[in-house]
């Protein structure tokens, strides 16, 4: 028996939540008295591999059959089963992202899981095995008791803080046999942003609204969010607009962010806003407006015009730097 | 073609989440209900491709008597006939389960639900009954074509999108803009009342997880106002109090 982590790759490197998720594994598998192992799928050079043992992973399987180089949900989610027969796991832990959703189902239909979604600490064994989970878009928490023998953990960001060791993990190569049919999806194009900061994963995030008034002003949103080495957002009517593209939309019906700092210039601070943010450390809000319901919600407030305070605060980044 | 959309009736989106006894239980006193955000999108394109191409729309739910009003909207939004399932739909793989039922009894060409449910958030149910019943799913979708027996669609991946071909069935997560939300109206209201809702028992009683209880988050500490002409402290407090830079 172990706990078992799947750890996603982004071009070759352990994205940062999965080195959260191996750890958060490393620390479940402590409570249970047995080891932790992850899952690499696709192509990652042996060292970057070991690394996985600085977050607490004794052992890492690899799955590098060429088949697998392409993402796909379906057949990692059969690599992942496999490998949690193989050991003999009876939690799978895994971070939040669209193919760790796609595959925390997928795995909880095969092996009839009791699946906990959006889960923000570490569980309670004290009785039963517990798990608190974020609901209702961040506005609630729920302790949620999982009762399949097998458990599958799928954590939000900044969900716990991983202490790094230098312990090396064991490198095994992994080759499960897939079936055909989770090879049938055809991607015919992808378009995706390269050397960006990626949304779900930034520590730091500014994000704008309609008070930027047009997709002409997004500079000084991204001015800071350089000298921050921030990722970029923005709210709803923002993307309904086209001034940014869709996965940039937080929100209720957006993308959902945790990180450590998250700075609102221009945005009024709707509730279907919030419900995307409101699990942020820090929120700062820039408004012109004394009365927006956002400085409610706000750590730091600054009533001004963002085309004044945005460069201001760029400026003083960069003295800092 | 065949098409079941899988709709949930949740609180509004501007709704204050409470609990009662003794935090073990969701406050509905007072609480609007309405289609889930995301299944809003999946029946309207529903009902687009029924226009375009003649198929047959199916609303089903997994949920209590009172999920009925949200139904009802569905068919008067133009779903043919709905089917309900009277349970508490208490976990993802429970709700897949009765999905899972429903079509292999019924086949169908495409299952569409929302990408996720704005209850418990888990863009799950569409994952396990793409498993259950052995077909792929896939999730969030913002464009659906369908040619024949092949759907074209574009999911949005992290910082970006892809177009992706499957042949039918297929269980699809929805999301904008997929298609533009629809208002029934007055001819729709009217003859929703006369369409097919049936009724039927859960399969199954798998529930692999419970919630033991609630709780609400600790409200933020006050906020700390910073003068406009003084901005460049904000960066100094972030790095020096707040210890996030
Ligand atoms: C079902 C549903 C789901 C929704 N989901 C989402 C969601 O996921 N995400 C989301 O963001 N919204 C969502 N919304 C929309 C939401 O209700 C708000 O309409 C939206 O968040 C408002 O965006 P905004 O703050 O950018 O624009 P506005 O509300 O127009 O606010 C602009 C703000 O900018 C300020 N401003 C203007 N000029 C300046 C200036 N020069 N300097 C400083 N400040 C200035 C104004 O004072 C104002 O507060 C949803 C709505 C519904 C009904
Ligand atoms: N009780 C339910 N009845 C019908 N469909 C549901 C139910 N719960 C979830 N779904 C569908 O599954 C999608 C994803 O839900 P979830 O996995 O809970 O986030 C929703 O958008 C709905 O389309």
């Amino acid at each position: 028996m172990s706990v078992l982590i799947f750890a996603e790759l982004d071009e070759g490197k352990l994205k940062k939540s999965s080195q959260e998720a191996i750890f958060y594994g490393s620390k479940v598998a402590g409570m249970l008295g047995t080891s932790a192992t992850a899952v690499v799928i696709g192509a990652a050079d042996q060292n970057e591999l070991a690394t996985a043992g600085r977050f607490g992973a004794t052992k890492v399987l690899h799955a590098a059959d060429a088949k697998l180089n392409e993402v796909n949900g379906m057949a990692y989610a059969s690599v992942v089963a496999a490998a949690a027969q193989q050991e003999g796991a009876k939690v799978v832990v895994l971070a939040k992202s669209s193919l760790g959703d796609a595959m925390a189902a997928r795995l909880a239909g095969k092996l009839k899981a009791g699946l906990a979604p959006n889960v923000i600490d570490l569980p309670d064994l004290s009785n039963g095995f517990r798990v608190k989970t974020s609901i209702y878009t961040g506005k609630a928490f729920a302790y949620n008791e999982l009762k399949a023998d097998v458990k599958i953990l799928a954590i939000k960001k900044n969900t716990i803080a991983p202490e790094e060791t230098d312990a090396t993990a064991s490198v095994e190569a992994f080759t499960p046999t897939v079936a055909d049919s989770d090879f049938v999806l055809k991607v015919t194009n992808t378009e995706k942003a390269t050397g960006d900061i990626l949304l779900p994963e930034a520590d730091l995030v500014v994000s704008a609204g309609r008070g930027l008034k047009g997709p002409e002003n997004w500079g000084i949103v991204e001015d800071l969010a350089k000298a921050l080495h921030a990722a970029t957002a923005c709210s709803k009517p923002v993307s309904d607009l086209d001034w940014r593209p869709h996965h940039e939309h937080v929100g209720q019906t957006g993308i959902k962010v945790s990180p450590n700092l998250y700075i609102a210039a221009g945005i009024s601070g709707a509730i279907q806003h919030l419900a995307g943010v409101n699990s942020s450390k820090v929120i700062v809000v820039i408004n012109k407006d004394p009365d927006a319901p956002f400085f409610k919600s706000a750590d730091y407030g600054i009533v001004g015009d963002v085309f004044e305070v945005l460069p201001k605060l760029t400026k003083a980044v960069q003295a800092l730097n | 073609m065949k098409i079941l959309v899988c709709v949930t009736s949740v609180p509004d989106t501007t709704t204050k989440i409470t609990f009662t006894d003794n935090n073990t239980k969701f406050n509905k006193a007072g609480v609007q209900f309405i289609t889930g955000p995301y299944d809003d999108y999946a029946l309207a394109r529903a009902v687009e491709l029924k226009e375009k191409l003649g198929a047959s729309v199916t609303v089903f739910n997994v949920g209590e008597a009172d999920a009925e009003p949200v139904i009802r909207k569905c068919l008067a939004i133009g779903a043919d006939d709905a089917i309900r399932v009277n349970a508490e739909p208490i976990d993802a793989y429970f709700v897949a389960e009765q999905i899972a039922a429903v079509a292999k009894e019924t086949p169908y060409d495409l299952i569409l639900m929302g990408r996720e449910s704005i209850d418990y958030n888990g863009g799950q149910v569409h994952g396990i009954v793409g498993e259950l019943l052995g077909i792929p799913s896939i999730s969030p979708v913002m464009k659906l074509d369908i040619d024949g027996t092949t759907a074209k669609m574009t999911r949005e991946i992290e910082g970006g999108k892809e177009d992706i071909e499957a042949q039918l069935p297929l269980v699809l997560g929805c999301q904008e803009p997929i298609a533009e939300w629809k208002i029934p109206n007055m001819r729709g209201i009217m003859t929703a009342r006369t369409k097919p809702l049936k009724i039927v028992q859960p399969a199954g009683q798998d529930s692999l997880t419970t919630v033991a209880s609630y709780e609400l988050p600790a409200p933020r500490g006050s906020v700390k106002m910073i003068p406009a002409d003084e901005a460049e402290t904000l960066i100094t407090l972030l790095r020096t109090e707040a210890k996030v830079i």
